[in-house]
């Protein structure tokens, strides 16, 4: 066990956990933030998608020993009251089936527009392969992703 | 306007009561049998009442509707209420939608799958809605002195035109809950719908993107234990010791011990499994704790013997199952399949003299198809919450169908149903698998040892390698063309481990449009675990035949289109046999859509396509698949379909889940399988199970719904087996090769 700072959503936080410990389970278990979800454990399906630094990143596999000190974006985070265009945009679109994935896939498209503010249909797609929709969203996902860009 | 009885008879009555706030509350009770009595229900409690109704009004004006059915993402927590805000007449804008807890003596049909939502509840919810409206109606017309039939009602308001008088159903609630329910009220016109039939988003869209709570794994609450479980690594084997020294004394571990999920002798429904009743659990404070801990369990497994159980059929037949030992590979799998093949089946149909007629057939075709077992693979794994204590049982699970695991679970706890409490969470997929509620009963079994909240989680792991997978199958079809290449005689048989695909099926197209028709079947026993997947025996006969019609249509060089339209005017015109369990029309109407709409006349040089159409779960589906090949690889470009499912409650919501439907039946083609070896599941997590991605998705889908006033039936599953067909048959134009074995894609490189 071990204190670990952490600044998750903009407030800095103490978790006192293992510190092999991923970042998903602090904040599932630990932190009561649920939006971010688990999939996999295993980085290969996307659900558990957060910010690191403005990077998405797979919290899964993420000891929270690494990440001491950096800024942490969790779905809950990424607006105040779900207006980010990427939540709006997947409004719009009304994407969701299950809704399982969909954590995920915003965190992923919203990292995915701000390196790249206007991709291109192979840019999304290959940017979003690693976010497995099992209800198999991802016409909308495009979409939605396609209009934030536009916003 | 159409009038409906209101099921006011013994079995079923509407029960309406004054809320302590003034309000109204009505709610039906469908196969309730005579208790609670409606004197009864005016004397429960304002709580009882909140949680237990289709429709509250307050008398501030506010209207919840209360989603009966449990949610796994085909959006019935959003049509369902549409139904009933549409016959109440209110703006959609002014409602909230709650999701019910399971309550059979207050809900009809709580269960989600077979495609039978919107089916089932067209009447009932709709009459729930008409019965409120006419209530208020009669109560407002009593406040105001004027006949009934001058009162019109709109968007939730009641207005009396010759004396403008005018009011909103919330001043009028409490007055209407004391009138006489109507024996009789009249249903609107398909014309009249202002909701139905308009796209409505997801109720829970914004809770979705914002990421709130809404699962089960989501669940929290104080004292609340995590539980892990171990089942056996194979199929065939079972606990025999644990070593749990070092699991134990691993930081946050409580405790571990072994569970019996189904006492011996337990008569099992259809919807208990017969995998792994025994399991070992490891329980801790935290996920992460557990997940470790349980890594470090010796645990010592043992072969099964063969044995039976006793299983509860429809209709109170009992069924005894047999289990056998060994431990099964795809290989062995393989080989006994193409062994029974070869063997006469149990015959299902037979039509003319099917043997004569491929005697002097002019031209015979035969082809035999396979496809592996499928695990599920809801996005959200197994898991339930359980707080058991002597008094009751509350129980948050995602459960297609609690009324199967009801039945269980009071087996199991040895408590009176009165006394447990199933809250329907909604569901991180289900695709049939959360039909069986196994985590349920198991998740109560552990919080009762405990005596403390307990949240059940399996790992990706667990849940890929428990079982309940869509069965192995294959089939073998034949047909004979005559010299003028009609073809005058089919056949069919088909069979799988553990179950034939071909049961409910016999009757379907072609039968009834050749006159020589013969259907045969046959099953293996296995001790691997099988339940419903998508289109459950569909999602495999309605991709391989339509695939076979190809072929038969071009031995017979004829167009694939018209082919199977002159098949279907002769099933029309003269059909052969009585229980053809289809309209030929609208088989025919969906197939001219999808021909219409893909251009399919014109034909395209860019892109090689391939048809298919399928009726199962009553809804009628025709899809055109248009595909190139890049680097060998197949990149679907577009999907045309064409869907007869009646009146389309919520229509972006259905071409939703139509899409859907079609780009997982691509994926399954494509890259679905499981596999065995001795037993054990050879995949166990995303690496080696690959499931469609993003870039392996169609690049477009068209949907088309036929404009109908035919009651709506289900669209969850239909579009999902006869993608398997037209993607086989684009495949076939633009390769030269047929595929007979799924998945076609034998490269399963993970991509990621
Ligand atoms: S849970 Fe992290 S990628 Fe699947
Ligand atoms: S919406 Fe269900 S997994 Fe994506």
């Amino acid at each position: 066990m071990a204190k670990i700072n952490l600044e998750i959503n903009g407030e800095k936080r103490v978790v006192d956990v293992d510190p092999n410990t991923p970042v998903l389970w602090v904040l599932r278990d630990h932190l009561n933030l649920v939006g971010t979800k688990y999939g996999c454990g295993m980085a290969q399906c996307g659900a558990c998608t957060i910010h690191l630094d403005g990077t998405a990143v797979r919290s899964c596999v993420l000891p929270v020993s690494t990440v001491e000190n950096k800024q942490i974006t969790t779905i809950e985070g990424l607006s105040e009251k779900g207006d980010h265009p990427v939540q709006q945009a997947w409004l719009e679109h009304d994407v969701a089936q299950c809704g399982y994935c969909q954590a995920g896939q915003i965190m992923n498209a919203a990292a995915l527009l701000k390196s790249n503010s206007n991709p291109s249909d192979v840019e999304i797609e290959s940017a979003m392969n690693g976010n497995i929709c099992r209800c198999a969203t991802y016409l909308r996902i495009k979409a939605a992703i396609k209009s934030a860009a536009q916003s | 306007m159409t009038q409906v009885k209101t099921p006011m008879n013994r079995r079923s009555f509407l029960k309406v009561s004054a809320l302590a706030g003034g309000g109204m509350m009505l709610s039906f009770s469908w196969l309730a049998g005579c208790k609670p009595t409606p004197e009864e229900v005016s004397n429960l409690s304002k709580e009882w009442f909140e949680l237990n109704s289709y429709i509250k009004i307050g008398d501030n004006g506010v209207v919840t509707l209360m989603a009966p059915n449990p949610e796994f993402g085909s959006n019935v927590k959003t049509s369902l209420p549409m139904m009933l805000a549409e016959e109440l007449d209110i703006d959609w804008k002014n409602v909230i939608v709650e999701q019910a807890d399971f309550y059979p003596e207050r809900f009809d049909r709580q269960f989600t799958g077979g495609s039978l939502a919107m089916q089932m509840a067209w009447k009932p919810l709709r009459t729930a809605g008409a019965t409120a409206r006419h209530m208020l109606v009669q109560a407002a017309a009593k406040a105001w002195q004027v006949p009934a039939g001058e009162i019109t009602t709109k968007d939730g308001m009641l207005y009396h035109e010759a004396s403008g008088k005018e009011a909103g159903y919330g001043e009028i609630a409490s007055q209407a809950a004391g009138l006489p329910v109507p024996e009789e009220v009249p249903l609107k016109k398909v014309g009249d719908f202002k909701i139905i039939g308009n796209s409505k988003k997801n109720v829970e869209g914004l809770n979705i993107v914002t990421g709130k709570p809404l699962f089960t794994l989501d669940h929290k609450q104080e004292g609340m234990l995590i539980a892990m479980i171990a089942h056996p690594p194979a199929f065939g084997q079972k606990v025999k010791a644990v070593d749990d020294s070092a699991a134990r004394s691993m930081p946050g571990i409580k405790d571990v011990f072994i569970i019996k999920t189904l006492e011996e002798g337990y008569v099992r429904n259809g919807f208990d499994t017969t995998s792994f009743t025994e399991l070992v659990v490891v329980v801790g404070n935290t996920t992460w704790e557990v997940m470790n801990a349980k890594k470090a369990l010796k645990v010592e497994w043992e072969k099964i013997s063969d044995s039976t159980v006793t299983v509860a059929g429809w209709g109170g037949n009992q069924q005894t199952v047999t289990i056998p030992a060994g431990l099964e590979s795809t290989q062995g799998h393989l080989a006994k399949m193409a062994e029974m093949a070869k063997k006469p089946g149990k015959e299902l149909r037979k039509d003319g003299d099917p043997e004569g007629a491929f005697k002097k057939a002019a031209k015979v075709i035969e082809r035999t198809y396979t496809a592996p077992f499928l695990a599920h693979n809801c996005m959200e794994p197994v898991n339930c919450f359980a707080h058991v204590t002597a008094e009751k049982a509350e129980i948050i699970g995602p459960i297609q169908a609690p009324e199967s695991i009801m039945q269980t679970l009071t087996a199991r706890l040895d408590m009176p149903k009165e006394k447990i409490h199933i809250k329907l969470a909604r569901m991180g997929g289900g695709f049939g698998q959360r039909a069986y509620g196994h985590h349920l009963v198991e998740a109560a079994v552990i919080s009762q040892k405990l005596k403390a909240p307990v949240k059940l989680v399996y790992s990706r792991e667990d849940d890929m390698t428990y079982g309940i997978y869509r069965p192995t199958y294959t089939a073998t079809y034949k047909a004979a063309l005559d010299e003028n290449n009609n073809m005058i005689a089919y056949q069919v048989k088909a069979g799988g481990i553990p179950e034939s695909p071909l049961g409910f099926a016999q009757n379907r197209f072609p039968a009834g449009a050749v006159d020589n028709y013969l259907a045969e079947e046959w099953a293996l026993n296995s001790n691997i675990t099988i339940g419903a997947f998508r289109a459950p025996r569909s999602n495999f006969l309605g991709g391989v035949e339509q695939s076979f019609l190809d072929e038969v249509a071009e031995l017979a060089g004829k167009d694939p289109i018209e082919f199977r339209l002159e098949l279907l005017e002769r099933a029309k015109r003269k059909p052969v046999g009585k229980q053809n369990d289809y309209d030929p029309d609208r088989y025919a109407g969906v197939l001219k859509l999808v021909k219409d709409k893909s251009d399919w006349k014109r034909g395209k040089s860019d892109v090689h396509r391939g048809v298919s159409a399928y009726f199962c779960h009553n809804t009628y589906v025709a899809e055109v698949v248009e595909l190139l090949m890049k680097e060998n690889k197949p990149v679907v470009e577009k999907v045309y379909a064409a869907v007869d499912c009646g009146v389309v409650v919520n229509p972006d919501a259905a071409t939703n889940m139509a899409e859907g439907g079609i780009v997982d039946g691509i994926g399954n083609a494509l890259f679905g399988e499981m596999t065995f070896q001795d037993g054990v599941p050879q995949k166990s997590n995303f690496e080696t199970y690959r499931m469609i991605r993003h870039s392996e998705a169609p690049k477009s889908i068209e949907v088309h719904f036929v404009k109908s006033e035919a009651d709506p039936t289900g669209l969850g599953e239909p579009l999902f087996p006869p993608i398997f067909g037209a993607l086989a048959n684009a495949l076939y134009r633009a390769t030269g090769q047929r595929k007979y074995n799924q998945p076609f894609l034998q490269d399963k490189q993970p991509l990621v």
